[in-house]
Formats: C-alpha cells, structure tokens, sequence
C-alpha cells in the first residue's frame, strides 16, 4: 500500500484566523502557534513542499497581508491535480495533438498532473531549501511556461476560492479583499453605497446555505 | 436498434427553444411530443443556491457540455488544418434541460429593424461596390414589424423589465430612443442602478448620448407572467451568468416552461438522449436515432422532426444525416454552413478611485447607449456599417476572476510583492465598459465537419472556419474611440483591451454565447435552409430552430430574437401545418 504522505502547514491556516479587512485594509491578528499534520491526495510531501514554497513567492505573505502559506493554497492545488480536473476529465485529449497558432491555445497532451510533475522537476529538488531571491530567479527563468502560467493562476484561485476547496481557509482571502462570500441578497444595497466599500465578515458558501457543500474535486466521476 | 412507438413530434434538445416548441404545441394541441436532452434532468433553484461558487462553475464551467465528449475544430481560413478547441474559451454551449437558458445573464433585447433586411438596407445605402470584400449578409425573410407581436410575447413570458423608447413611433426619454417600435410599454419596470450604472449614465448624458436600462430577464419585482407562472425579484447575488438562479429569479426554461410541461400527458421529457442522426427518406424525415444513457442505441419515429440543439449542433446534425446541400466557400455553392457569425464583443478596462462593490449584480443589471447600434453612418465612422450596443453591466463579480486587474503600467510583474499590493490596491475599483457589437457575414466563414477530429462516439466535430476581416477591426477601433470618450467622462483611468478583437479570431478567450448561422433562413431555397417560419425548405416534416437560423448576428444579445422566432414558427406550425401538413412557403 502506498504510504500516505502529509504536509505541516502552520495551524493558523486551518481557520482559525481573523483577519477582518474593511476598505482594502488588512488587519492582522494574533494566529494560534504551531502546525498540523494534513494528508495529501496528489503530491508527495516533499513535492507539496516545493509547490507551496513557490506559490508562497507567487502571492507571498507580507506587509500587505497574509499569503498563499496561510491561505493553504497548496492544499487546494493538491486537490485539484489528485480530482477530474487534474486528470483532463474536461478537456478535449482526443489525438492528433498538433501544435497550433496562440489563438488556438495549449494544444499539448500533457494533462495538469503531468504539467505539475514536470514543472518540480524545472523548480527543481532544492526550491524549498533556497532563500526568496534565488527561489525568485529560478521563477522569473520558467515565467513563460505552462507550468509557470497554471501555478500562478492556481495561486489566485487557492486564494480566493471557497473554503470548500481547501484553499482560502478561514475565508483570509476573502478577509484580505473585502469579498463578503456569496451572500445571496444585495438587493437592498445595490442602489445604496455610491462609492462606498460595502465590507462584512465573509461567509462560506456552507455557511450561507447551512448546509455541507462539495467542490467537484470531492466527487466521483 | 431499438425501434420505439412513433410520436407526433420528436424534438432535439430541451433548451429555450426546444422547450417552448414544446410548451406551444402540447398546449395548443393535442399532438404527442417527445423531448430528447442529452444532458441530465432541471435542476430546483434550491440545487442551483448550492452551486453559488465561482471555481467550479465561473471558471471550471461546470453547467457546460462536457467538452472532453464533444467539442468543435476552429481554422481562421479554408485550406488550413483545424485543431480541436479542447479548453472552453470564446463561447460556452450549455447542457441539460434548459440548456444555456439556464446559465445565460438574462440580457434581452430586440434587435434593430434593419437587421432583418440588412442586405436591401446596405445595398441600397451604399452601393455594392462600397460594401466590405465577401460580405454575405442576407435578408431574414421576416421583417421587424412581423417579428414584434412575438418579440412581445417573449417579453411577456419571461418578464423582461425595461423602459420603452419607442412607443409605436413616439419617442420617450429614459428609454432606448433609437429601438424599434414598441406596440407595448415592458412587462416589469428597470432595475435599480448600481454605482458603476450611475456614473455611465451621467457620462452618457454630458455627451450627449442616450442611456438606457439594458432590458433583463432577472425580474424587477415579484411577477406572473400570461402562463400562470409567478416568480420572485431579482435579489442582485451576482451568481447570474454562468450559474443557474437560486430563486428562480431569471427566467430559466426550467422556471418558466417546465412547470407548463410537467404534468402534460402529451409530454415526454428523455434525458441522457445523445441524438446522432435525423432518419429521412424522399424528403421525409422518419425520426431520430439516439444513444440512451445506458449506451443502447434507439430509433425514435415520428411525424415531425424539430432540431433545437444550439446553433452549432444543429447545423453538425444536419450535416451528419445527409440533409441538404453542405455550402463550398470556394464555389460559393451550397446553404447548409453558411454564415457563421460570432459578435464582435469589444471592450476597455476603466479604473476607479472609488470602490464599486462589484461582486453585487446580476447578469443584465446595466445601462448601455443606443446611439451607434446600428449603422453609424460614413460621416460618424467611415467604413463602418454596423456598430454596438455600448454597456456597462454590474454582472456580479467574484473574487477570483475580478483580482489582479490594474492599470497598465503600475507594475511590472505579475506575481510577487509588488504585484501583490498593487493588485490589492486596484481590487475592486476594475470595471469595464463593453459593446456586443454585430457581426456581419462573409463567403469565407462557415462551418462543415471535420476530417480528423471525432467525438465520443466518433462522429465527426463540426469546424468552424472563421476570422476577423479589415470591417470588425474598424469597427472595434471605433467602439473603442467611443468607449476611451465614456470611460474618461466617468472619471476613470483607461486600462487595456478587455476581450475584444485582435488581429485574429481567438478560442481562448471568452467573447460571448452568441454564435449564429448555418442553418439560415431566408426568403428563397436556393440561399437559406430553412424559411420564415424555420421549417425546412427541401424537408417540410424538420423545422430547426435558434440562432443557427440568424443570417448574420445583430448589436446586443440575441436570446429574446431567438424565442420571438421560435415562437412565431410555434404559431406557423400550429396555425398552418397541423391543418394541412406540408411547405409553408
């Protein structure tokens, strides 16, 4: 049987945080101490732990606030490459693969599991261990590649999922921009606060609900 | 095969159209109707408040057509090998009951009267020598003033909410000046105004243009429509396009006709039926054959065959079955194919100083000006035969796909620190000021099927062969002329191009649902496959409707266009057929 491997993460990244953020402005609050153990569905612990390292420099925790390490972005990629959408369950992978014109768009047979597992091997095994500017070097040298373009698309949308997907916890992303979480009814404010920032503290789509709610990573195809 | 009993009518796809063929004839006749939907069954808007998340169905697109079963093969011209679009991009073909009608934003416009007959309009107006090299624009067929008690109809239905600008030839301000007449006020007053909406009108109005509520389908207030059917107001959760409504706010098929259908004894609703062939013999169609879900192939006879499988589907099944003359561009022969047509769906990107709070909307919440929707004429923008509607919406905006826009120039990166806080800073403060602008059509873009690229089943995909020509680059540079102008007297810094076209036709990018032709109706069966009344010329018992019948695609969205002819073709049909089955013209 396969060992099953888990990645640390910093406990402050399982939703425990507050960090509420009125008008763009990030506050930031005293986060619990330590970290946790969480399982992995796609990546081995050591890969998890370059991919997080990079995504970290992508949207990195800083003055302006918190980032994809506390976010626990690298759960949610994890997710996502281990589910159908990792597996090219939705994309076109019929053959020929020709290589076409830009307009056409990636057009290769390499699915996103096999774009991260190649993309390791150009961060390559050390990336954890550098410091930020050299981790930033190797980055900008693999800027144009797909790897590079889906990374830091998954990046943001680790950020700013729902919770549901493993990123975002706590809802610090949302917290981070002032995203108020899909909270059914504007209806009353939509004409009201003319250039004003409408801010509350965000919502999970559960939360709204009141119900559990699974991406489409967490179901069987 | 499996042969089942023959039915009446057998009807491909349950859509908007398919369903409301399917609503007006069960009702008004006795007929037995048969739906076939190769997607899965309606959704309750209580399923559909579940889905309010943006990875999965913004970006992952999960109310979509499973591209990995099917999708089409794009070329920009004839002799250049097609690939397979295999990520969504430009366009998003729905499935299930209800089809796109469940996850479109709802905006429902008419089109202009000169539309209807665009190529007497510009051939008279310009001469045939000034119009653009290849143009194929054609004459409906129908005219505006036939199609308007329709249009009405439509409204009705579901509810549209709008001001009127043109009541039976007198002019009302506050509405679209510019529209064709009206022979009714609308059926729900406009929505309230979003911020955004608030400062394009005031712009719009210094210039000296004509602001006016864009006419939505999410209602306004609490309404019962002439079927019976009530559903709430709009609740502005900017989860509208792209997802289904989670209160049966936007008129869905799912909330407006289902209800009608469900209980019909003449109605059957089959869904995980994947239609491959139009059976037909001597100018007969006998039926269709399908796959069930369980993979069992069947034969379904019937009376009448109604092909309401989006545009591009029905044009692919028409060509897979054999039925009419597949259209050479070379030769210039042939109808079915013909007339492609996308939108140009052009834009910029503003930036505010204020926050817009742009994750409130719905999906036609806006305002847009009727001033350069159709011919703008050669003095206002020389070589420009027609234009757009010019809009800002407040579709409701979610965190993923609104972040990481600024202003060109404030960063060098787009990843890091620096990035980071600047994108935080310009977080919702990104609008975007857009036009759904006609396309015309040309000889050169068609479709036909692909010689290498198959689906699940191995049918052949359709391939679209399609590019911009030097007149929807004219018109966007002039689009963007007059959107820069609007931009600035809102008071926002000018980002860059927001979709858009570029030099070239571009999968990649989302530009809009509306992709019209191949199936076109007209006046004459030698440059249409279907007539007036989308029955088909060479094959009276088959009637295919929806936007593969539109000759070329007009300014703003096409949906509320689509039912007004379905719903004529429903009163041909019903009127006329029933009575003495047989060409209607």
């Amino acid at each position: 049987m396969k060992r099953r491997e888990f990645i640390a993460l910093p406990a402050k990244s399982l939703g425990g945080l507050l960090v509420y953020t009125l008008a763009g402005i990030p506050i930031r609050l005293m986060a619990q101490e330590g970290t946790v153990r969480l399982p992995l569905r796609f990546f081995k612990a050591t890969e998890a732990t370059a991919i997080a390292a990079a995504c970290e420099r992508i949207f990195p925790s800083d003055e302006s606030g918190p980032g994809a390490k506390e976010a626990g972005v690298i759960i949610y990629i994890d997710r996502q490459l281990a589910g159908p959408f990792g597996r090219d369950r939705y994309r076109y992978t019929k053959a020929p693969f020709v290589e076409s014109v830009p307009e056409h768009g990636y057009q290769g047979k390499a699915n996103p599991q096999e774009i991260y597992r190649d993309g390791l091997r150009q961060l390559g095994e050390d990336f954890a261990d550098l410091d930020a500017a050299k981790q930033d070097e190797r980055l900008r040298a693999i800027e144009s590649t797909a790897f590079f373009r889906m990374l830091s698309t998954h990046t943001i949308e680790g950020m700013f999922s729902d919770p549901m997907h493993g990123g975002n916890a706590g809802r610090i992303g949302w917290q981070l921009i002032g995203y108020p979480g899909p909270l059914m009814s504007y209806r009353d404010e939509i004409d009201k606060n003319y250039g004003q920032p409408w801010r509350r503290k965000p919502l999970s789509l559960e939360q709204v609900i009141g119900r559990p709610v699974k991406g489409w990573e967490d179901e069987r195809d | 095969m499996e042969r089942l009993k023959p039915v009446d009518m057998v009807i491909v796809g349950g859509g908007w159209t398919g369903l409301l063929m399917a609503t007006e004839i069960t009702t008004r006749t006795s007929l037995s109707v048969v739906v076939l939907e190769r997607g899965g069954a309606a959704r309750a808007p209580a399923e559909y408040a579940a889905q309010m998340d943006e990875l999965d169905y913004n970006i992952r697109l999960r109310l979509m057509q499973n591209i990995a079963d099917e999708t089409i093969t794009h070329r920009h011209s004839n002799g250049e090998r097609a690939v397979p679009v295999r990520q969504y991009g430009s366009f998003h073909p729905g499935t299930g009951v209800g089809g796109a009608g469940e996850h479109w934003g709802g905006v429902s416009n008419r089109f202009l009267p000169e539309l209807f007959i665009l190529d007497t309009y510009l051939r008279r107006k310009y001469g045939f020598a000034k119009l653009p090299e290849n143009l194929a624009v054609q004459d409906w067929g129908v005219t505006y003033e036939e199609l308007e008690p329709y249009y009405w109809r439509a409204e009705q239905m579901m509810g549209v909410g709008g001001k009127a600008g043109n009541l039976g030839g007198k002019l009302i301000e506050g509405g679209n000046t510019l529209e064709g007449p009206r022979s009714h006020e609308y059926p729900n007053p406009p929505h309230r105004m979003s911020y955004l909406m608030s400062l394009f009108q005031k712009a719009s109005l210094d210039l000296g243009y004509h602001p006016y509520p864009i006419p939505t389908a999410t209602l306004s207030q609490a309404y019962t429509n002439p079927d019976g059917i009530t559903r709430p107001a709009c609740l502005c959760c900017g989860y509208c396009s792209r997802y289904g409504c989670m209160i049966g706010a936007k008129a869905q098929p799912s909330t407006t006709l289902m209800p009608l259908l469900a209980n019909k004894k003449n109605f059957t609703l089959r869904t995980g039926s994947w239609v491959r062939r139009v059976m037909h013999r001597d100018r007969k169609a006998e039926g269709v054959s399908y796959i069930d879900s369980s993979g069992k192939e069947i034969l379904q006879p019937a009376e009448v065959v109604v092909l309401s499988s989006w545009t591009l589907n029905n044009a692919r099944l028409l060509l897979l079955s054999g039925i009419g003359d597949p259209y050479d561009p070379t030769a210039g022969k042939g109808s079915l194919g013909k007339n492609l047509t996308h939108q140009v769906s052009h834009g910029v990107h503003l930036f505010f100083d204020k926050p817009l709070n742009n994750f409130m909307g719905a999906g036609g919440l806006g305002l847009g000006i009727g001033d350069f929707e159709g011919d703008p004429g050669p003095d206002v923008a020389p070589g420009v035969m027609a234009g757009g509607a010019i809009r800002v919406t407040s579709g409701g905006e979610g965190p993923i796909s609104s972040f990481g826009r600024v202003p060109p120039g404030e960063t060098k990166s787009k990843w890091g620190s620096e990035w980071k806080k600047v994108a935080l800073n310009w977080y919702d403060r990104a609008g975007e000021i857009m036009a759904e602008a006609a396309h015309l059509a040309y000889r050169q873009n068609c479709m036909d099927l692909d010689p290498t690229y198959t689906d699940k089943f191995g049918d052949p995909l359709l391939r679209l062969t399609l590019d911009w020509t030097e007149h929807e680059k004219r018109q966007a540079a002039f689009i963007t002329k007059i959107e820069v102008s609007l931009g600035k007297a809102m008071g926002a810094k000018i980002g860059g191009i927001a979709r858009g076209v570029r030099d070239h036709y571009d999968v990649t990018y989302y530009q809009s649902t509306h992709v019209q032709g191949g199936v076109i109706m007209g006046a004459s069966p030698e440059r249409s496959v279907v007539n007036p009344w989308l029955q088909h010329w060479r094959v009276p018992n088959l009637w295919v409707t929806g936007g593969s019948a539109f000759p070329q695609n007009g300014s703003g969205n096409p949906t509320l266009t689509i039912l007004a002819a379905t719903y004529r073709a429903a009163d041909a049909f019903v009127g006329r057929y029933v009575k003495k089955p047989g060409a209607l013209a």
